[in-house]
C-alpha cells in the first residue's frame, strides 16, 4: 500500500539518475499518448490556429465545447498533445470553469437563472418544478435526451426575473407553470425544431 | 423628415418579445409603404416596459411600451392613421424628448449610457453621428499627461465598486518604463444582478473601444484585453463587429488616426467564475490557466499580464472617459459629490416597480433611485431592504434610505458602492435566507486557494442553512460574527474578504430576524421551512 502512495527511495534514485542523464522527456511536454491517430479533421481545424499560442487553452476549450457541445475525454488529450499543454493542467482549467461541461447534453439546454433578482422573485420554485417534470436534477439529461436542466448564476436579465434561458433564447418574467408550459412540447414528434 | 421607428433589441428587449415586435412592424411598415426606417438599438434602461417601441417623428419622440406584436398596427394608426385615436393608450411611456413626464428615465442623468436605446449599436455611423471617436481625436492631440490630468480633475473613479482614482492609476501606468504594456478592460460582471456592463456594450459597444483606446495613448499600451462572460453572448457579438468596423475606419490597428499610436483589442470570454472579476485572478484566465488570485503587491500596474505594466478598468470607467474629454473635467465632476464626480450607473431589479438599467449623479439618495425613479415596490408590498454590491455587499435597510450613493457613505453602512448591482427585497423576503443565498454562491465560486475563504464560507453557509431550517441555536447566531472576522481578515484576496458582508448586515440591521429563526422557528418573511412545514407564502 506504502509503495503505491509513496516513491520507494530506491525508485527515486533511479529518476535523478535518468534525469541526469537526460533521458526523461521535458517536464511540461504531454507524455502519455494513448492517442494512435491524428485528431479528426474538425478538431483539427479549431486546434490548429492556437498552436503556439500560450494564452490559447481556454479559447480552445471553448471553441471545442461550441462544436461538439461538450469536451470529451479524447478532446481534452488531444488540446494536451496538440498545443503541448499538460494534460494535468487541461483537465485542471477544464474542471475549474463552470461554462465547461463533460458529457454531450440534450437537445434541450433549459438554464434556469439563479441571480439574485431571479432568486428574490423565487426562482427556486421554478427550478423545483421543472426538476419534478422532467425527473432529472440540475446538470442532468432526461433518458430521452431531450433536455439538459442547468443553473446559471445570471444572464444579466435581472428586470425580467425570474429568467428560464432555453438554448439561445431568454424567456422572461417566469411562473413555473409558465415554464413547463414553454417546455413541454418541445422536440416533440411533428415539430420543427 | 423621415419618421424613424426604434425598437430596444438587447438581451432584455428579447427576452420580452422585442424580436416578435419587431417582425410585425417590419411587415405592417412595408404592407402599408410607410416612409419609416426602423432601427433594432440597445437598451434605453426601461426594461420594465419592453418591448419598448420609440417613434421619432417631426422632432418629437415617443417612446411606448410594453408593445406585442398585436398592438403594432395601433400604433401606427396612432400615427399615420387617418383618424387619430386617444393617445390616452395604457402603453404610452412618455411623449417628451426629454422624458420628464416619466420620472424613471426623466431623473436619470445619462453619460456612458446616453446612446443605449438611441443608436442602432451595429451602426459606426451611427455612432460617428453623435460624436463618436471626436474624444478619441482630442486626445490624440494632446500628450498623456494632459489626459490623465482631466482624469485626474474630472475626479472619476474606478466603477467597478472599489472607488480607486482613475487618473492616479493611469499615471502609474504611464510612468512604468518599457514599450510592453497592456490594458484590460474587466466585462466579466459576474454580481448576479448586475447588468451594466451588458447593457452599455449590447447598446454602444464603441463607447468603451474609445475610451479604451484614450487610455492607451495615456498609458502607452500596446494591446488591450476585453474579459467578457461568455453568457452575454450579444454583446461578445456586438464587440467583434465593433471592432472590425473600427480597424477599417482606422481608429484600431497600425497608426491610429496617424497619430502613431498603435493598438489593437484581444476579446477573451470568460468561461464561468465569479473569481475571476479579482483582478489577479483574470489576468490568470486571460493566461489560460485557471482563475486564482494572487498575492497583491505587486499591484497589476507594475506587474500584471506577463509580468507587464497592466491597467484594468471596468466597462463603465472606460466608457465615461470619452464624455470627460469632449464637455470637460469641470462638467464631469461638477455633477458628483466633492470626493467623486460624475455619474454611476446602476442595475436596478427585484421586487421594485420599474426596473431596469438607471444613470445617476453620484450623491443622490437611495430613497430618491427606489421611490422617484423605481417607483417603490412591486404589488403595493413594503419595502424591506436594497442590496448592494452583490456577494460582495450588503443589505442597507429602510431606516438608512437617505443614505447618499457615494463609496463613503454606503461603506459606512456595512454596504459597498460595489459595481452597481441594486436589488429591492420586499417584506416576503428572508433577510436569512438572503444571506444564505449570497453565501451559497460565494462558498460555490470561492478557488479553493485560500483556506479562510474555502472552509470559512462553508462553515458560515452551514450555519446559515441550520439557521434557515430551524436547527439553530443563539450560540450559533453568536458564532457567526467570529467566523466572519477570521474570513475578512485572512482570506487571500477580494471575494473572501468580502464574503461575510451579506451576513454581517444583515446581522446589523436584521438581528430580530436571525432571533425569530433560532428562537421562536418563525420566518418573519414567512419564506423559510422549519421540519418539513412549509409556511404559506400567502
Amino acid at each position: 500500500m506504502l509503495e503505491r502512495i509513496f516513491v520507494l527511495p530506491s525508485q527515486q534514485r533511479n529518476v535523478t539518475m535518468a534525469s541526469k542523464n537526460g533521458t526523461l522527456p521535458p517536464k511540461h511536454v504531454y507524455r502519455g499518448d494513448p492517442l494512435a491517430e491524428p485528431p479528426p479533421p474538425e478538431l483539427a481545424a479549431i486546434l490548429a490556429p492556437h498552436r503556439g499560442e500560450p494564452d490559447a487553452l481556454i479559447t480552445a476549450l471553448e471553441e471545442i465545447q461550441r462544436h461538439y457541445g461538450y469536451l470529451g475525454k479524447n478532446h481534452l488529450q488531444y488540446v494536451a498533445r496538440e498545443l503541448g499543454f499538460p494534460l494535468a493542467r487541461v483537465f485542471g482549467v477544464a474542471t475549474f470553469y463552470n461554462l465547461f461541461r463533460f458529457a454531450p447534453p440534450g437537445k434541450y439546454q433549459v438554464r434556469v437563472c439563479r441571480g439574485t433578482a431571479c432568486h428574490v422573485n423565487h426562482s427556486d420554485e421554478i427550478l423545483h418544478a421543472l426538476s419534478d417534470h422532467l425527473g432529472v436534477g440540475v446538470d442532468e439529461t432526461t433518458p430521452d435526451n431531450r433536455f439538459t436542466l442547468q443553473v446559471v448564476a445570471c444572464m444579466g436579465a435581472c428586470s425580467l426575473a425570474p429568467v428560464v434561458v432555453v438554448n439561445e433564447e431568454t424567456l422572461g418574467r417566469m411562473t413555473a407553470d409558465k415554464a413547463w408550459a414553454a417546455l413541454e412540447h418541445l422536440g416533440e414528434e411533428g415539430e420543427d425544431a | 423628415m423621415k419618421t424613424v421607428i426604434r425598437v430596444g433589441m438587447s438581451t432584455c428587449g428579447l427576452a420580452a418579445g422585442a424580436q416578435a415586435t419587431y417582425r410585425a412592424l417590419a411587415a405592417a411598415i412595408h404592407s402599408r409603404g410607410l416612409p419609416v426606417t426602423l432601427q433594432a438599438t440597445g437598451c434605453v434602461g426601461a426594461c420594465h416596459r419592453e418591448p419598448l417601441v420609440e417613434v421619432a417623428q417631426n422632432g418629437a419622440s415617443i417612446l411606448y411600451g410594453p408593445v406585442t406584436p398585436a398592438e403594432v398596427n395601433a400604433l401606427l394608426d396612432l400615427h399615420f392613421g387617418a383618424a387619430t385615436p386617444s393617445p390616452a393608450s395604457d402603453w404610452l411611456v412618455s411623449r417628451h424628448a426629454d422624458r420628464r413626464d416619466y420620472p424613471f428615465l426623466g431623473k436619470q442623468v445619462k453619460v456612458t449610457t446616453q446612446l443605449c436605446g438611441v443608436i442602432d449599436p451595429h451602426s459606426l455611423d451611427d455612432y460617428l453621428a453623435h460624436d463618436g471617436y471626436q474624444a478619441l481625436r482630442q486626445a490624440l492631440t494632446m500628450t498623456p499627461g494632459q489626459v490623465i490630468q482631466a482624469v485626474k480633475d474630472a475626479r472619476l473613479r474606478g466603477r467597478g465598486g472599489a472607488g480607486f482614482p482613475t487618473g492616479v492609476k493611469w499615471e502609474i501606468g504611464h510612468r512604468q518604463p518599457g514599450a510592453r504594456k497592456f490594458l484590460i478592460c474587466n466585462a466579466d460582471e459576474g454580481d448576479p444582478g448586475a447588468f451594466m456592463d451588458r447593457t452599455m456594450i449590447e447598446g454602444d459597444p464603441h463607447r468603451l473601444l474609445e475610451g479604451m483606446l484614450i487610455a492607451a495613448h495615456a498609458i502607452g499600451a500596446s494591446r488591450g484585453y476585453i474579459y467578457i462572460r461568455a453568457e452575454y453572448p450579444l454583446a461578445v457579438k456586438a464587440l467583434h463587429e465593433a471592432i472590425d468596423q473600427g480597424r477599417r475606419y482606422g481608429v484600431i490597428g497600425q497608426n491610429i488616426l496617424g497619430s502613431g499610436l498603435d493598438f489593437d483589442f484581444v476579446i477573451k470570454e470568460g468561461a464561468g467564475a465569479f473569481v475571476c472579476g479579482e483582478e489577479t485572478a483574470l489576468m490568470r484566465s486571460i493566461e489560460g490557466f485557471r482563475g486564482m488570485p494572487t498575492m497583491r503587491p505587486p499591484y497589476p500596474s507594475e506587474h500584471g499580464l506577463w509580468g507587464a505594466p497592466t491597467n484594468i478598468n471596468n466597462v463603465e470607467t472606460y466608457a465615461s472617459v470619452p464624455s470627460i474629454l469632449l464637455n470637460g473635467p469641470g462638467w464631469y465632476s461638477g455633477m458628483g459629490t466633492a470626493r467623486s464626480g460624475g455619474t454611476k450607473a446602476f442595475a436596478l431589479a427585484g421586487a421594485i416597480q420599474n426596473s431596469g438599467l438607471v444613470e445617476i449623479p453620484i450623491g443622490l439618495t437611495l430613497r430618491e433611485m427606489i421611490y422617484d425613479i423605481g417607483g417603490g415596490c412591486r404589488d403595493g408590498k413594503a419595502f424591506k431592504a436594497v442590496q448592494l454590491g452583490g456577494p460582495s455587499g450588503g443589505c442597507i435597510p429602510a431606516e438608512l434610505l437617505d443614505t447618499r450613493i457615494d463609496y463613503e457613505d454606503l461603506r459606512a453602512t456595512g454596504a459597498i458602492m460595489g459595481s452597481g448591482g441594486m436589488i429591492v427585497a420586499d417584506e416576503t423576503t428572508c433577510m436569512v435566507d438572503i444571506a444564505r443565498y449570497f453565501l451559497t454562491f460565494t462558498q460555490d465560486e470561492s478557488c479553493g486557494k485560500c483556506i479562510p475563504c474555502r472552509v470559512g464560507t462553508r462553515k458560515l453557509l452551514n450555519t446559515l442553512t441550520a439557521i434557515t431550517q430551524g436547527r439553530a441555536t443563539q450560540a450559533d447566531v453568536d458564532k457567526l460574527a467570529g467566523l466572519c472576522n477570521t474570513i475578512h481578515k485572512a482570506s487571500l484576496c477580494g471575494l473572501g474578504q468580502t464574503a461575510p458582508n451579506p451576513v454581517l448586515t444583515t446581522m446589523r440591521y436584521f438581528g430580530h430576524e436571525y432571533r425569530a429563526h433560532v428562537e421562536e422557528h418563525v420566518c418573519p418573511a414567512g419564506s423559510c421551512t422549519f421540519n418539513g412545514n412549509t409556511i404559506d407564502r400567502g
